[in-house]
């Protein structure tokens, strides 16, 4: 089979990386045949997960066949390469939906369980990884392994989160939850700062299934971390208007068809932006209805966001901080960022329920913040850096699937269950055949 | 009532994509190719995402000593069967090796194969007075390069054979189309250097079943392939042939 040398990046569009690729369209042919080798699905993590400079990447895009849907008590089993907007068009109108989404559905199922992501509703019903009944993983002896939650159940914890790094996943089966319907129920509420920002968080009139706060990353003194939480719930057939099919619009999509120059995003146009977003988005008091797609999916409505950064790409900086310190962690957080006068265009803030059983998931009871930062100069990296001693300070950890630049050491110390992620390492791939520019620079496979 | 189309060659991209195009429209599908495993996969695939009937079978297209079984359990499991399409091809590789054994496998898995199994259905809908045959060649086969000229010999061989069994089943108004693809994003050109503007396999899956609708009898795809064919035929053979193509 041919290989592709080409660059490469994730959708930050930073670090660029020279890999070579191969990319397989039958089951049978998913198999470690490099020395070296990280499987990538859609190249949806942000930093280096899915890149092996000089090494070469596994595309499981052609890898993609929806493979058994249980109707009945809606189980789904696929092929690791499927999108999660392939299966919602198989699954929705069957009146069934993903038990956890992310803020994209172009995303692979592998990557889903890969990076154990979270969504709107981790609070309430955890991450993908408490959803999924088994995996099968290739093996670095090219061996295929079904694991489950009590089936080789330590192999199955290690590769949930463990960022491809114990095998290919080939195979995956999920547990969907039943939807009454395609639509939800949304409510806005605002508040003036971060402290009124976190009570909405926490207060059940205020909480819903899924909720997610936007933070005004701009606003600073006294109106700090204001922003808008959001809460939704799938509508009950009963609750839909009779008319409700007009009050959905036919979603327009958009392109961004070049990189943008970097400065059309910058301090002036998003503090104009936020102002206004604030303004639009906080004075919706009421409940409104929201298609599926606009609601989980927004930016997907505008392909190629990611060039809305500008050539040189940007680092999106997603870190959790636990309930006890979250609400100093984030204030100071959101302080550093204000005072560095490095605009952060997307501010979003999440409760996190408990801990998974990934044993390098990203998750944890507390708050999760996400800043999307344009790179324009090696300042950022220093800020950055910064970021990192205010999480740890306050027993937090950033995520892997986002991250591009954290260092080897302070791996170590946010994520301490990484000795134990080891010796199944070692015991499964000894030779660390499974080895990505993201687990090279935290030196993931070596010692602890 | 749903129609059955079978698929020869099933498991590669653009079968599959040509697979979903009909399955999209409501038709059933009998897949056939080597590899069972491979099969199942793609049937339980295209089952789940369109709700149509999908059938599998093993069928070896350089066993030809197998087609004549092959084609009558098909007839006989699926009458409703309104036509067949061709998918099946091997590029090999021609410039690593001068191996006569190599020619030989690109010639009967492109051509010997196509013919034997396209004579049994050709004279089935000629009896029933109905029924179409796409055939998948190549736009390599339309003139000879020294890169891939066994492979282009194979298509080439293709092509012709398709046009006369156009010609020979025109009056029993069974509908023949041969299928000129360009560059086409799958497994066969994956990392080759030189490719230029590759389509998707779903754009070509697509108008091969939109080709049903149309009138053309030989369908270059994407549409502009008959023009960048066009000039190509046309460079004469003293100039062609100091070319590196």
């Amino acid at each position: 089979m041919a290989l592709l040398s080409t660059s490469l990046s994730g959708w930050g569009r930073y670090p660029v990386q020279s890999c070579e690729l191969e990319r397989p369209e039958r089951f049978a042919l998913l198999h470690p045949n490099a020395e070296h080798l990280i499987a990538r699905g859609q190249g949806r993590s942000y930093g280096d997960a899915s890149l092996n400079e000089n090494g070469r990447v596994l595309l499981t895009e052609r890898v993609n066949r929806l493979l058994e849907f249980d109707l009945e008590h809606g189980v789904l089993r696929a092929e690791a390469g499927v999108t999660l907007a392939e299966i919602l068009e198989v699954i929705v109108p069957k009146g069934w939906f993903l038990p956890v989404t992310p803020g994209t559905k172009f995303v692979s199922l592998g990557g889903c369980v890969a990076a154990d992501v979270h969504g709107k509703n981790h609070h309430h019903e955890g991450s993908f990884g408490d959803h999924v009944q088994s995996i099968e993983l290739i093996l670095a002896n090219g061996k295929l392994l079904h694991c489950t939650p009590t089936e080789n159940q330590q192999l199955f914890w290690a590769t949930v989160g463990g960022m491809g790094l114990t095998g290919i996943i080939g195979e995956v089966t999920v547990k969907l939850i039943p939807i009454p319907s395609a639509y939800m129920m949304v409510k806005n509420h605002s508040a003036d700062n971060l402290e009124g920002l976190f009570t909405l968080l926490q207060s059940p009139a205020s909480d819903d299934r899924y909720t997610v706060a936007w933070i005004d990353s701009m606003a600073s003194g006294e109106h700090l971390g204001r922003g808008v939480a959001m809460g939704g719930h799938h509508v009950e057939v009963e609750e839909l208007p009779g008319n409700f099919y007009r009050s959905i619009k036919p979603e327009r999509r958009h392109s961004i068809p070049f990189n943008f120059p970097a400065l059309i995003l910058n301090s002036k146009s998003i503090s104009v932006f936020n102002s206004r977003y604030f303004k639009r988005e906080g004075g919706r008091r009421h409940p409104f209805l929201s298609g599926y797609d606009s609601y989980f999916y927004p930016l997907d409505r505008i392909a190629h966001w990611n060039r809305l950064y500008g050539k040189r790409g940007f680092v999106q900086y997603q870190c959790v901080i636990p309930d006890a310190t979250a609400f100093e962690g984030v204030k100071h957080l959101l302080e550093a960022l204000s005072s560095s006068r490095r605009p952060s265009f997307l501010a979003v803030l999440k409760r996190l329920g408990p801990q998974g059983r990934g044993l390098l998931s990203f998750p944890m009871a507390g708050y999760t913040l996400a800043l999307d930062l344009p790179i324009r100069d090696s300042g950022l990296f220093v800020l950055l850096n910064k970021l990192d001693e205010i999480v740890l300070q306050h027993g937090g950890r950033v995520y892997l699937a986002k991250d591009a630049r954290l260092s080897s050491q302070k791996f170590r110390e946010m994520y301490p269950l990484y000795a134990e992620w080891l010796k199944i390492k070692h015991e499964f791939d000894p030779q660390n055949r499974f080895s990505s520019s993201l687990s090279r620079r935290l030196k993931i496979g070596e010692s602890a | 009532m749903s129609q059955t189309v079978l698929i020869l060659g099933a498991t590669s991209a653009i079968a599959c994509a040509t697979a979903a195009a009909f399955a999209a429209r409501g038709d059933a599908l009998f897949l056939a190719s080597r590899d069972e495993e491979e099969l199942k996969r793609i049937a339980a695939d295209l089952r789940l995402r369109y709700g149509v009937k999908v059938n599998h079978g093993i069928f070896d297209a350089e066993a030809t000593d197998t087609h004549e079984a092959f084609f009558q359990s098909i007839i006989s499991n699926f009458p409703d069967l309104s036509g067949i399409v061709l998918a099946f091809g091997y590029l090999g590789d021609q410039q690593s090796s001068r191996d006569f054994k190599v020619s030989a496998k690109i010639i009967s898995s492109n051509f010997t194969g196509a013919a034997s199994i396209l004579g049994l259905f050709a004279n089935h809908f000629e009896t029933l007075q109905q029924g179409f045959i796409i055939g998948i060649s190549s736009v390599a086969g339309d003139r000879g390069r020294q890169s891939n000229y066994v492979y282009g010999a194979a298509k080439g061989a293709l092509s012709l054979y398709l046009q006369g069994l156009r010609n020979r089943l025109y009056h029993s108004g069974v509908r023949v189309i041969t299928i000129k693809p360009g560059f086409v994003d799958t497994a066969m050109t994956f990392g080759l250097p030189g490719m230029f503007l590759v389509a998707s396999p779903s754009s070509i899956g697509n108008g091969i079943v939109a080709s049903l609708g149309k009138s053309s009898d030989i369908v270059y795809l994407p549409w502009f392939w008959r023009y960048i064919m066009l000039i190509i035929k046309h460079i004469p053979e003293f100039i062609f042939k100091r070319m590196k193509l």
